[in-house]
């Protein structure tokens, strides 16, 4: 079973040389710090930065230079900065390669909901819309189960929708999953876990062909 | 020259009222008109409708506005960081309409720009879009949003002169420069307001058109919300 760091660290395979990619906070902003060093790779931050670099060293922290996260950040050679219209211009005019994002829950058709839960949390949607709705390439990047044990991969998702028939691929602390047009598609397994553990923690409908491999991380 | 160049914030919100709908620059914390937001307090007004990004912290930025009461609707894309908002909200005092951040920066985009509306996929087949016309095209579905109306729009910029020309800092510019000319009225409160002329013509993000007003922020704290650093290796 992966712990959040070997989810992005498995999601990190998946960036390509010459990717302009956008992460979604928490897991997602781990993906950064395990991406090859020998490939080309920019990240985008929707509130207006492209190059984005590691965090600063202490005491060099800049209030007006934060990521979508609002945490502190830093810029590479070669970065920019510009305004929110500009910044939504290159999500929807699908200029950004690779969206990687977390979800509360995914359904076996590629819906996707995580941003909000009636009553109790309402915190919005921020760019997650945005995104969802118009990247070719969208990663989810979540636990496979929630904290009271029921699957996040579902037949149907029961919270209000982020977007529709989006989400290309899910990397879970249990499996990569991709969505298919007949449902989900286990394409490997994580370290030490079984197809029938895979099978249990999913309550929609899971398409496993042939030996399913386990992930080189 | 076009002179905009007003002597301070009081001078700079003349004309506020009651019940007015405001646009307020800013990410977080980050590239909020403080000084504007300090004298909307000050002035008390209040049932306002506010088009921000975010809605503060607890006792920062527009957090300051929730906790006197003053904003009777937020039109923002998240605002998971403030305790009293989410009492408000919850408790049915404040009105709030989340919409995608994108489209949020496209409505003001929009009203700058004279456009009634525009079409996004944002938000399609989502409660967003409930009782929006939709329309298909290339078979795409996308969502029909309308441009904002508002009374004034208040920015924040680096450096700005007399002529109303802006140049923003960082990731401190977001929803700024959309905002300027989106609104009637463009209250633009800047860190350093520098003698005509010393501005570099290409490299003017916002030219002083968008701008009605400008003057001489001061005492900025800009706070930083979430302080992340890593450690020298030695």
């Amino acid at each position: 079973m992966l712990d959040k760091t070997g989810i992005a660290k498995r999601i990190a395979q998946e960036v390509q040389d010459g990717y302009y990619v956008n992460l979604g906070i928490g897991i997602p902003t781990l993906v950064a710090n395990y991406v090859r060093d020998d490939i080309q790779v920019e990240f985008q931050s929707e509130n207006g930065v492209l190059g984005m670099g590691p965090f600063p060293f202490e005491g060099e922290e800049d209030a007006d230079i934060i990521n979508a996260g609002k945490q502190t950040i830093t810029t590479l050679p070669g970065a920019s900065f510009f305004d929110s219209a500009l910044s939504f211009s290159m999500i929807r005019g699908q200029h950004v390669d690779l969206t990687i994002l977390g979800a509360m829950e995914v359904a076996e058709n590629g819906d996707i909901a995580n941003w909000k839960i009636p009553g109790r949390m309402v915190k919005g949607m921020g760019g997650a819309m945005d995104l969802v709705s118009s990247a070719e390439n969208i990663i989810v990047a979540m636990m496979h189960t929630n904290k009271h044990g029921d699957s996040k991969l579902l037949k149907q998702c029961s919270l209000p929708l982020t977007g529709v028939r989006c989400v290309k691929k899910i990397v879970t602390n249990l499996a990569v999953i991709e969505v298919t047009n007949k449902g989900f598609k286990l394409l490997e397994r994580a370290p030490g876990v079984s197809v029938e553990t895979i099978k249990t923690a999913t309550e929609g409908h899971l398409i496993i062909e042939g030996d399913i491999p386990e992930m080189a991380i | 020259m076009i002179n905009k160049k007003v002597a301070n914030v009081e001078a700079a919100l003349k004309g506020v009222t009651n019940n007015m709908t405001f646009m307020l620059g800013g990410f977080g914390l980050c590239g909020i008109p403080e000084n504007a937001i300090a004298e909307l307090v000050k002035l008390g007004v209040n049932g306002l409708t506010c088009i921000s990004n975010n809605a503060g912290v607890d006792g920062f930025g527009l957090g300051l506005l929730l906790q006197k009461k003053q904003i009777k609707k937020m039109i923002s894309s998240y605002v998971g960081e403030n305790d009293e908002f989410e009492r408000q909200m919850l408790s049915g005092e404040l009105d709030v309409e989340l919409i995608p951040q994108g489209t949020l920066a496209e409505r003001c985009r929009a009203a700058q720009a004279g456009f009634p509306a525009i079409f996004t996929p944002a938000g399609y087949g989502t409660e967003v879009a409930e009782g929006k016309e939709t329309r298909e095209f290339d078979g795409k579905m996308y969502v029909l949003e309308h441009a904002f109306k508002a009374d004034f729009a208040f920015v924040k910029a680096w450096k700005g002169d007399a002529a109303g020309n802006l140049i923003f800092k960082g990731t401190a510019r977001n929803f700024n420069p959309v905002m300027c000319g989106a609104a009637k009225i463009t209250v633009a409160e800047v860190e350093e307001l520098v003698p005509l002329g010393t501005l570099d013509p290409n490299q003017i993000h916002i030219p002083g058109i968008f701008v009605q007003r400008i003057f001489q922020g001061a005492n900025y704290e800009k706070r930083i919300e979430q302080r992340t650093v890593r450690i020298k290796s030695t």
